[in-house]
C-alpha cells in the first residue's frame, strides 16, 4: 500500500502529530437543545456529532409497537458541509442507513427497553462533520444524550476505532489513516468489559486482531472516564441549581462545557 | 464504593451515574433508577440516589413525566377512538381519557348515550388542550384520566408553557391565582397552563353545569393589558425552567414583581442578561 502520507514516521508520530495510542481531544457540550429529552454534542478532534433523544413516547405508527419493550428508532443524517468534499447525501443513503442499524443494534442489549412497553425511542443523529471514528462518535454521542434523557442504560457504551499500521496498531483514526490502513470499530460497556459492537469494513491480520482488538477494550475506558465526567458535571450542576432554587439562593450558571486534555 | 447506614444522614446528595455501583443487594433493595447484577445494586439513570429504609431508588435529573394516581395533569388530545381519547401527557405512552370519564352535558349522573359515542368531537377535538387527574393505570403502565371536577376540562383563555416534570413539585394546589390577573394550572407532567383569572363566582356550578361553556372553543375577549400579564407569566417560566429553577407561587410572584419593577417590555424576559438579574435577584429577596 502506497501513499503520499506517511502513517507513522520513524519518530513514531502519526499524520496529525499523535503517538500511536494518543486520542484526540475530547469534548462534550450537553447543554439542552430545543424539545428535545436530551441531547449531546461529542467531538472526536474534528469528527462532531450532534444527537438528540425523544422518548420514550408514544410510537408514531401502532405497526411499530411492541407489547413487551419499546423500540428504538435511530435516524441519521449527514451534513453536506461536513466532509471536505461538499456533497448532499440523502437519508435513504446505503452507508447512511447501515450505520443508523448498527447504532441501534448497539444500544438494544443497552437501553432496558423493557420498562417502557408499546413506546418509541427517537435518536436522532446528525453528524456536523467527519474526520474518521464516525462510528464511535455516534454511538458516545447517542450515550450521552441517552443519559441526558434520563433513560435508563445498563451502562455507558464507549466506543473507539483502531487500526494496524504494518504491525504497530494505532487508535482512533482520522480518515487519511482509515482509508490507508485497516481498522475496525469497538464499541464496550466499561462496567462489565462486555462488548456490543465489533465492525470490520477492511480485512485485518488475524493475528494482529487480538492485540487491537485489547488495545480498543482500553481506550474505551479512557473515553468512559471522560464522559463519566461530563454527565457527573451536568448533574452536579442542575441539581445544585434546584437546590438553589428551593433554597432561593443564587445560581452560578457554569459553563456546562467539559474540555479534556489529558490522554492514554 | 460501598453505602453504609449513615451515609444517608448528613444531608448531602449523592450523585451517581449508569453502571455505578451503590450498594450491596443483600443489605438493600432496588428501586426505580437501579438495576441488580452481581449482587449488588447499580444506578441505571444519572442523578440522585434516594434512600427510604432499605429501598434505594435512583432519581434522574431530567427525565419524561412519571404518573401516579391523582396527579394533576394537563394535556393535549392526540387521537379520538373509540369511546376514548389520546392525550398527550409528557409521559412515555399516550394517555386515555375515557367517554365515561367526563363529564357530559345535562348533569353529571347522566347516563351515556350511542349518541355521544357519534359526538365526540364536539366535546374534545384533537388538538384540545385539558386539565385532568390521574385516575389509574392499564395493565402496560398506561394511564387513565378523569375530568369528573367542575375544576377539570377543556382550557382556553391562555398560553401553553412547558418546562423538566421535575421542576413541578407537589403543591397544595395546584391552581394559582397570581395578583396581577393571571391563573395558572401547574401540571404535574410539566405542562403550564397560563390563562386569563376567572372569578371563582363565574365558574360553573354543580347546577348551572353548561355545557357550551365548558366545551366551548372560543375563547373570552382578553383585554391588552391580561394578554401582557399572561405572556410575561409565561415568559418568566420559560427563564426559571432554562436555569433548572423549581417552580413554586411563591417563586413565580416574586419573579414577576421583579419584571414589574424593571418596567421592560415583556419580550426583554426572554434576553439572557435579564434574566441572569431575575435569577440572582429572586435568591437575595427570599434571604432577606
Amino acid at each position: 500500500m502506497s501513499s503520499r502520507i506517511e502513517i507513522l514516521n520513524d519518530g513514531g508520530f502519526r499524520s496529525d502529530g499523535r503517538k500511536q495510542y494518543e486520542l484526540r481531544d475530547v469534548l462534550i457540550d450537553l447543554s439542552q437543545q430545543g424539545t428535545a429529552d436530551g441531547s449531546a454534542q461529542i467531538s472526536h478532534g474534528l469528527t462532531q456529532v450532534l444527537v438528540t433523544v425523544f422518548g420514550p413516547r408514544e410510537a408514531k405508527m401502532r405497526s411499530h409497537t411492541l407489547h413487551d419493550r419499546a423500540v428504538l428508532n435511530v435516524e441519521m443524517s449527514v451534513a453536506p458541509f461536513s466532509t471536505g468534499e461538499r456533497r448532499k447525501r440523502s437519508k435513504a443513503d446505503r452507508r447512511i442507513l447501515e450505520m443508523a442499524s448498527m447504532i441501534a443494534s448497539t444500544f438494544e442489549p443497552v437501553v432496558q427497553t423493557t420498562l417502557y412497553p408499546r413506546s418509541q425511542i427517537d435518536i436522532y443523529v446528525h453528524v456536523l462533520q467527519q474526520d474518521g471514528s464516525l462510528l464511535p462518535a455516534c454511538i458516545n454521542a447517542t450515550t450521552l444524550a441517552l443519559i441526558t434523557a434520563g433513560v435508563p442504560l445498563h451502562d455507558f457504551v464507549c466506543a473507539v476505532t483502531g487500526g494496524v499500521h504494518s504491525t504497530s496498531p494505532l487508535l482512533d483514526l482520522t480518515t487519511v489513516e482509515e482509508n490507508d490502513i485497516p481498522h475496525m470499530t469497538v464499541a464496550v460497556m466499561p462496567r462489565t468489559q462486555k462488548v456490543t459492537l465489533v465492525t470490520m469494513e477492511t480485512r485485518l491480520h488475524v493475528e494482529r486482531f487480538r492485540e487491537l482488538f485489547e488495545l480498543a477494550c482500553e481506550a474505551g475506558q479512557t473515553i468512559h472516564k471522560e464522559m463519566k465526567l461530563a454527565v457527573k458535571d451536568r448533574t452536579v450542576v442542575l441539581v445544585g441549581a434546584m437546590d438553589a432554587g428551593l433554597k432561593g439562593v443564587a445560581v452560578d450558571d457554569r459553563d456546562r462545557d467539559v474540555v479534556m486534555e489529558d490522554r492514554i | 464504593m460501598d453505602l453504609d447506614e449513615d451515609d444517608f444522614d448528613e444531608g448531602v446528595q449523592r450523585i451517581t451515574g449508569p453502571g455505578e455501583s451503590i450498594t450491596s443487594s443483600h443489605a438493600f433493595m432496588r428501586g426505580h433508577g437501579t438495576y441488580v447484577d452481581s449482587e449488588e445494586v447499580i444506578a441505571s439513570v444519572s442523578g440522585t440516589v434516594e434512600r427510604v429504609n432499605k429501598l434505594i431508588t435512583v432519581r434522574a435529573v431530567r427525565s419524561r413525566y412519571n404518573p401516579e394516581v391523582g396527579d394533576l395533569v394537563v394535556g393535549r388530545i392526540t387521537e379520538v377512538q373509540p369511546r376514548r381519547w389520546k392525550v398527550d401527557a409528557n409521559s412515555r405512552q399516550d394517555a386515555v381519557l375515557m367517554l365515561s370519564s367526563v363529564n357530559l352535558p345535562g348533569g353529571v349522573q347522566r347516563r351515556k348515550l350511542e349518541s355521544d359515542e357519534l359526538q365526540m368531537r364536539t366535546f374534545f377535538e384533537e388538538g384540545d388542550l385539558l386539565v385532568a387527574e390521574v385516575q389509574a393505570f392499564f395493565s402496560d403502565g398506561a394511564m387513565s384520566l378523569h375530568t369528573r371536577s367542575l375544576r377539570y376540562g377543556k382550557l382556553r383563555n391562555g398560553q401553553l408553557v412547558t418546562v423538566p416534570p421535575i421542576l413541578i413539585r407537589r403543591l397544595k394546589s395546584h391552581f394559582v391565582s397570581l395578583p396581577c390577573g393571571v391563573d395558572l394550572i401547574l401540571g404535574l407532567n410539566g405542562y403550564i397552563w397560563v390563562s386569563k383569572h376567572v372569578k371563582q363566582h363565574e365558574q360553573e356550578g354543580e347546577e348551572g353545569f353548561d355545557a357550551e361553556a365548558v366545551y366551548s372553543n372560543r375563547n373570552d375577549d382578553i383585554d391588552d393589558a391580561t394578554r401582557a400579564a399572561i405572556s410575561r407569566v409565561g415568559n418568566i417560566i420559560k427563564l426559571l425552567a432554562s436555569h433548572f429553577i423549581p417552580l413554586t407561587d411563591a417563586v413565580l410572584l416574586e419573579a414577576y414583581e421583579w419584571a414589574i419593577e424593571q418596567e421592560g417590555s415583556v419580550k426583554d424576559l426572554l434576553l439572557d442578561e435579564v434574566g441572569e438579574n431575575l435569577v440572582s435577584s429572586l435568591g437575595s429577596g427570599m434571604r432577606q
